[in-house]
């Protein structure tokens, strides 16, 4: 496995507030799961990767420049059509309105709502609109996909259903790098665990080892307090 | 009493003759301030969006100025742009002052900063709930702005009425440069301030009347749109 990214020293300092603190890590597997306790620094992670935020200190190396597309906890969609909110990533891209058109008709169908294409977007329900999200990034068809908790606000059935599009578009050959709050869901994906405590990155184990027998001590006490 | 009743009767006939003196009235009114307003928002929408989503020097301190603007005193800007229109000021061989396309420049300085700071509030709304995923897909500032001012569409009739009621309701600005010469430029406001000092209560009232009947129907169709577009898009 080659290394896609290769983190090092990375710190965030937000109003005297250490955030992120000399993260250093290197990623070479395709799925990718963060774990931590709330507040532990997942989702600033995540962003900083992404470009959202930027950071106090250190450096972020992209051996290879990938193209990247975001799903958020809370999908954000635009007051027109499911259709439109799919083109409106390719629009961005600079994609012509026939091909935009078949790449979102293409990706609305991946992800089972072509059927619903021309309704308007922020009527649908939470887990339809995280499924608009994920066809919009999708259709993008980025080398890495990064999600933060995509169904942390959504009922079993619709986390279920994001499950096997996040599966589908990892099985497509796009690299994963994912937060959740739901360990079996990591389970699932993750071939690799970064385990975040407090700003620091504490632990990146295989994902069998590190449900079985996590080499750390903060890991350890956040799977006993997270299993029921 | 008599006198506000006998009043609001020959009001009420004249509203209800369709009078062609106070329709000519009427109409340049709307048309005047619709034009002001339809500038405005051309003008200001943009000037908006840009001072929510924007990153460039002196914005904090275009908010601070845009939203003081809000309040300008129309004569003051009557005063400015009759200075600038007038034969010695610096536009006055185009020859536009005492016309309507005086008053309706009047007006659209005058609403302008207020479509520009009510667009602002709206999309800095937006902005906040946004932000993250647009700039995920690569959308410029300039770009997030374009898309804003649309996806805010409706909220955003609020802006344009509030400006458009701020145009048909003023009469400073318009007598100054409009010179409220009748069949020319004479509109709503000024008549009725014409009127009442000459002591032609019916007039005045019958275009009080009309006045309050167009703002208020203006609003209801606003009010029904946006309920209808919002059930529609959410």
């Amino acid at each position: 496995m080659t290394v896609w990214l290769a983190i090092d020293g990375l710190g965030l300092i937000e109003g005297g507030t250490t955030i992120i603190d000399s993260a250093t890590l290197t990623l070479s597997a395709q799925r990718n799961v963060v774990l931590g306790p709330n507040g532990a620094g997942k989702s600033t992670l995540l962003r900083l990767i992404h470009g959202l935020l930027h950071p106090s200190g250190g450096r972020i190396a992209w051996p290879t420049s990938l193209s990247q597309a975001m799903v958020f906890q809370r999908p954000v969609m635009l007051r027109t059509t499911v259709l439109a909110n799919v083109e409106y990533g390719l629009k961005l891209k600079g994609y012509a309105t026939a091909e935009r058109r078949r790449r979102a008709g293409e990706s609305l169908a991946r992800v089972g709502l072509e059927h619903i294409a021309a309704r308007p977007a922020r009527l649908l329900s939470g887990g339809e609109q995280q499924r608009v999200a994920l066809a919009r990034a999708w259709a993008l068809e980025p080398e890495l996909l990064i999600l933060d908790e995509p169904t942390a606000s959504l009922d079993p059935a619709s986390s279920r259903e994001v499950e096997r599009i996040i599966d589908e578009i990892a099985a497509s050959g796009t690299r994963i790098l994912m937060t959740t709050h739901n360990l079996g869901q990591a389970k699932r994906i993750a071939e690799e665990i970064v385990f975040i405590d407090r700003g620091r990155i504490v632990e990146q184990t295989a994902v069998e080892p590190f449900f079985t027998l996590p080499q750390t001590e903060a890991a350890q006490r956040f799977l006993q307090e997270e299993t029921p | 009493m008599t006198t506000l009743g006998d009043s609001f009767l020959t009001a009420w006939q004249l509203v209800a003759a369709a009078d062609t003196r106070l329709a000519g009235i009427v109409w340049l009114s709307l048309r005047v301030s619709f034009a002001a307003t339809l500038i405005a928002c051309v003008v200001g929408m943009p000037i908006g969006a840009l001072l929510a989503v924007g990153r460039f020097p002196g914005r904090r301190v275009l908010i601070v100025l845009f939203n003081g603007l809000m309040g300008l005193p129309p004569v003051v800007v009557g005063l400015l742009v009759y200075l600038l229109l007038s034969r010695a000021g610096p536009l006055g061989a185009f020859g536009l002052l005492f016309s309507p396309t005086a008053m309706v420049i009047a007006q659209a300085i005058l609403v302008t900063p207020i479509v520009a700071a009510l667009t602002r509030q709206v999309i800095a709304d937006e902005w906040a709930e946004y932000r993250e995923q647009l700039r995920s897909l690569g959308a410029s500032r300039s770009r997030a702005a374009a898309t804003l001012l649309w996806d805010g569409r409706f909220s955003l009739s609020t802006a344009a009425l509030a400006g458009f009621g701020r145009a048909i309701a003023e009469v400073g600005a318009v007598m100054i440069v409009g010179g409220n010469i009748d069949g020319v430029t004479r509109v709503m406001t000024t008549t009725i301030a014409l009127e009442t000092s000459k002591g032609d209560l019916p007039l005045a009232l019958a275009l009080g009347l009309v006045l309050i009947a167009v703002v208020l129907s203006i609003n209801a169709v606003a009010y029904a749109v946006r309920g209808w577009a919002e059930r529609k898009w959410g």
